[in-house]
């Protein structure tokens, strides 16, 4: 966990006493409704559909058990004893009041937390691999550069009024589990020839109305170069980013009508004026940043346990959570535990205080007081010693969040949609539901295994439909809401945007074409193959073919 | 859906500031957050007339927002046409951790 | 329009000339970027303080080898959630080296002050009585800053590098005197 110095601390407290300020003047008027507007979106308050949603950034989604008490604090004196975790690591409360925001604000400050970048045209919480640190394939911990874009980008006095928001990923592992390819920017570490570690550069990726997969601009950049690359990317796009239409206005399009090329070229010419100046990475700061994030210390344990093994043969319950819920941890005897926010037939990603402070106290007693928050609206317990398992999942049962789906089809991916967002055409968690409770009671879940369905409420895309093995887009045809079905996408390593299967079906008959295609998927697949592979092998005609057939 | 009878019956609704909840401009002026509550109008003069009124509420910082939006009379109640309208005025479809669920139509 | 000049509220000493107006002999004028590019020889026979205004989609870079002569150089933000003006300041002074007044016109907001004057604008088309007090508070809202720009104020990037300096040459100290 990254620890504060004076200085972090100094920055956040004066950020909540400027908003503090800003607050005051409109609740007296003094501040129009569209001066006000950027100013509480820069801090995280949204005006949606029942009140003002706070969304507090969790930083490349890593947090302490102190931290997540203090959510469960936040959750219970502001809003209505309950959070949102959400594909981007963050955490959104539902229900707050403008009056209260400057105090919910402080109070998270006091833990070290903030809602800093995480709305706006600025650059946005920089997000990373869930298990960054402790994931067996990990080339470098890639969280010391996100908190030292964190830094870096926080109220960045060039980049606050862009074209449009800014998201930048960053991974550490050949696996990428950040997505780096459907960000505005993607980092990827890698080593190059002679063995040193660096970032291949990605711009240009991203969801939304325009899906694209980002294009490499630089292959390998130093580290020491990170921040005055950015500054370099972000300046052109600054300038030549449209700003005439919202739907044009993120990056992908520059780099899609200029060709990365001519990004290179544009961004080339910036970086030579900045690329040896102030913003050059001092080894020395990046290795103090790098001692402050507290390395956790391990005991030296065996690697197995056997009476864990026994456990797992015995106890049927236990042994499918071992197998879909927990996987391997750099540290011998250690494991990583992940906590599906996914209950059958609950909204995706909500936990309320009482679970949040039970899982803080699971993370103390057991995980060295470190949570994370996976963009799957999941919960990670990351330093696990395997013999606390066994414990950790009679608690989990104990609070009502066992549920054994990781990477299932009952860990569905669902934006807020209609029942909260103000830009929604139409709902998303009630369909989510009710497919989870579908096929929780046909009980298929392990039978069907690697599943990922991702359901927008709009074309916004927060719930990464476009890269759902399934993706469900919420559509508004006359007043009624339809769900448009992509199959095949993928965010990982060969990342792909679904294909669209047909015309989109209403909201009482998507239960009955996901279990369609989940069925034609069971008939056709090769043994063992993946449904993701199933359809990039077979195509989308199958599907399609026995999903219509009937109409 | 149930669509109003004759030409539209229409509400002026915002959110209000302090706290941003779902509220209703009232017969007497005021802001309500019962729909139940809310002045109607079925011309288009008295609908502009009574966002008129809404927006000088928005200027001097009690609401935000105020926009029209559809309603009519379903079962002897005063209901939005509208199923966002209906979110709005009722409360999330689904009950969540945490909350009470709240009567949906 | 009102002007905060440097914190102070200032009387306007330029006079802006129209694109087709007759140049006048002597006095401080602002002229329109495109007038600036299309009369350099006029211009630059006439030996009085000189100003340009540049829309936010103009490419400041061209002023490259003008910069040393002009006084005055006012920047665009046409609305306030258009962020242009930011970058095209930041390379008038960080990059090309700009000393004369640089001035924010348009919509400009006291809650976007302290950005502005972070990327080197020292002036600003502010209608607001309480401007100077404004100013003040916007300058002081904080006293820390994450980002390197012409500014002059030191990052905390900086200031932790320093410190660890400081440390280790106190430790070395100690350690010879010891
Ligand atoms: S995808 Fe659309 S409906 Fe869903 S949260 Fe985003 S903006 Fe709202």
């Amino acid at each position: 966990m990254y620890q504060y110095d004076h200085f972090d601390q100094e920055f956040v407290d004066q950020r909540v006493t400027q908003f503090r300020d800003q607050v005051r003047r409109r609740l007296t008027g003094e501040l129009s409704e569209d001066e006000f507007k950027p100013l509480r979106l820069t801090n995280g308050l949204y005006l949606q559909l029942h009140a003002y949603m706070l969304r507090v950034a969790i930083p490349y989604g890593t947090l302490s058990a102190v931290q997540m008490r203090m959510l469960a604090h936040i959750a219970r004196r502001y809003d209505r004893g309950y959070g949102h975790f959400t594909t981007r690591q963050n955490i959104q409360f539902n229900w707050i009041r403008l009056e209260d925001a400057p105090d919910a604000l402080a109070d998270l400050a006091s833990v070290q937390m903030h809602a800093l970048q995480t709305s706006g045209n600025v650059i946005r919480n920089t997000t990373a691999d869930q298990w960054a640190g402790v994931a067996l394939d990990e080339i470098e911990d890639p969280r010391i550069w996100c908190e030292i874009i964190r830094q870096w980008s926080s109220l960045h006095p060039e980049f606050s009024f862009l074209p449009r928001k800014f998201k930048i990923a960053v991974t550490g592992s050949p696996n990428d589990r950040a997505a780096v390819r459907v960000h505005d920017i993607g980092l990827r570490m890698h080593k190059n020839a002679a063995g040193e570690i660096g970032f291949e550069v990605i711009v240009g990726g991203g969801l939304g109305r325009t899906p694209l997969i980002g294009k490499t601009i630089a292959p390998f950049l130093p580290k020491q170069h990170l921040l005055s690359y950015l500054e370099a990317i972000m300046r052109v796009y600054n300038q030549a980013g449209r700003r005439d239409n919202i739907y044009k206005a993120r990056i992908k399009i520059l780099v899609h009508e200029i060709g990365v090329e001519e990004m290179r070229r544009r961004v080339e010419l910036e970086w030579e004026g900045l690329r040896d100046g102030r913003l050059q990475l001092d080894a020395s700061v990046v290795a103090d940043i790098e001692q402050r994030f507290a390395r956790p210390v391990y005991e030296k344990l065996p690697a197995d346990s056997a009476e864990v093994a026994l456990l797992r043969f015995k106890d049927k319950a236990f042994g499918r959570w071992m197998r879909a819920n927990v996987v391997p941890h750099l540290q011998p005897g250690y494991a990583i535990v992940n906590i599906s926010l996914k209950p059958e037939g609950e909204p995706p990603g909500d936990a309320s205080a009482a679970q949040m402070d039970a899982i803080a106290d699971l993370a103390d007693a057991h995980s060295l007081g470190e949570i994370r928050v996976t963009h799957a609206q999941n919960l990670v317990l990351p330093h696990v010693k395997i013999t606390d398992l066994p414990a950790i999942f009679a608690r989990l049962q104990h609070i009502g969040l066992a549920a054994d789906n990781i990477g299932q089809v009952g860990d569905i991916i669902a934006c807020p949609g209609l029942d909260f967002c103000a830009l929604a055409n139409a709902r998303s968690i009630p369909v989510a539901q009710r497919i989870s409770r579908h096929f929780a009671d046909a009980k298929l879940g392990a039978e069907i295994g690697d599943l990922q369905i991702k359901i927008s409420g709009c074309i916004n895309a927060c719930g990464h439909h476009h890269v759902g093995h399934i993706g469900i887009l919420g559509v508004d045809k006359h007043g009624e809401e339809f769900y448009q079905i992509t199959l095949g996408g993928s965010a990982e390593n060969a990342a792909s945007i679904g294909t669209i299967v047909g015309p989109a079906v209403a909201y009482e008959d998507v239960v009955g074409a996901v279990d369609n295609i989940v069925r034609t998927y069971l008939d056709t697949r090769n043994a063992d193959e993946r449904f993701l592979d199933t359809v990039r092998r077979v195509g989308i005609s199958p599907f399609k073919e026995r999903l219509y057939a009937a109409a | 859906m149930a669509k109003p009878a004759s030409s539209n019956t229409r509400a002026v609704t915002a959110n209000r500031l302090r706290d941003g909840a779902v509220v209703f401009r009232t017969v007497t002026g005021g802001w309500s957050s019962r729909i139940a509550d809310a002045e109607t109008a079925s011309s288009e003069t008295d609908a502009a007339r009574l966002l008129a009124q809404a927006e000088r509420d928005a200027a001097t910082a009690v609401v935000v927002g105020p926009y029209l939006i559809d309603v009519a009379e379903i079962g002897g109640e005063l209901r939005p046409t509208s199923l966002r309208e209906r979110i709005r005025a009722y409360g999330p479809t689904t009950p969540m951790a945490g909350v009470e669920a709240v009567p949906y139509l | 329009m009102p002007l905060l000049k440097n914190g102070r509220i200032s009387e306007e000493s330029w006079q802006p000339v129209g694109d087709e107006a007759p140049l006048p002999s002597d006095g401080a004028i602002v002229i329109s970027f495109a007038r600036f590019k299309a009369e350099p020889d006029r211009l630059a026979g006439r030996n009085a303080a000189l100003g340009v205004r540049l829309k936010n989609t103009d490419d400041v870079r061209a002023l490259a080898d003008h910069v040393g002569r002009l006084g005055l150089i006012v920047l665009e933000f046409p609305k306030y959630t258009d962020g242009r003006a930011y970058s095209q300041a930041r390379i008038l002074r960080e990059e090309l080296g700009y000393t004369g007044e640089l001035r924010a016109a348009g919509n400009v907001l006291l809650d976007q002050l302290l950005f502005m004057q972070r990327c080197g604008f020292d002036a600003f088309e502010l209608a607001r009585p309480d401007a100077e007090l404004v100013w003040r508070k916007a300058v002081s809202t904080f006293a820390v800053f994450h980002q390197p720009t012409g500014d002059g104020r030191a990052t905390i990037l900086e200031q932790r590098r320093n410190a660890l300096f400081e440390q280790r040459a106190q430790a070395t100290w100690s350690g010879t005197a010891g």
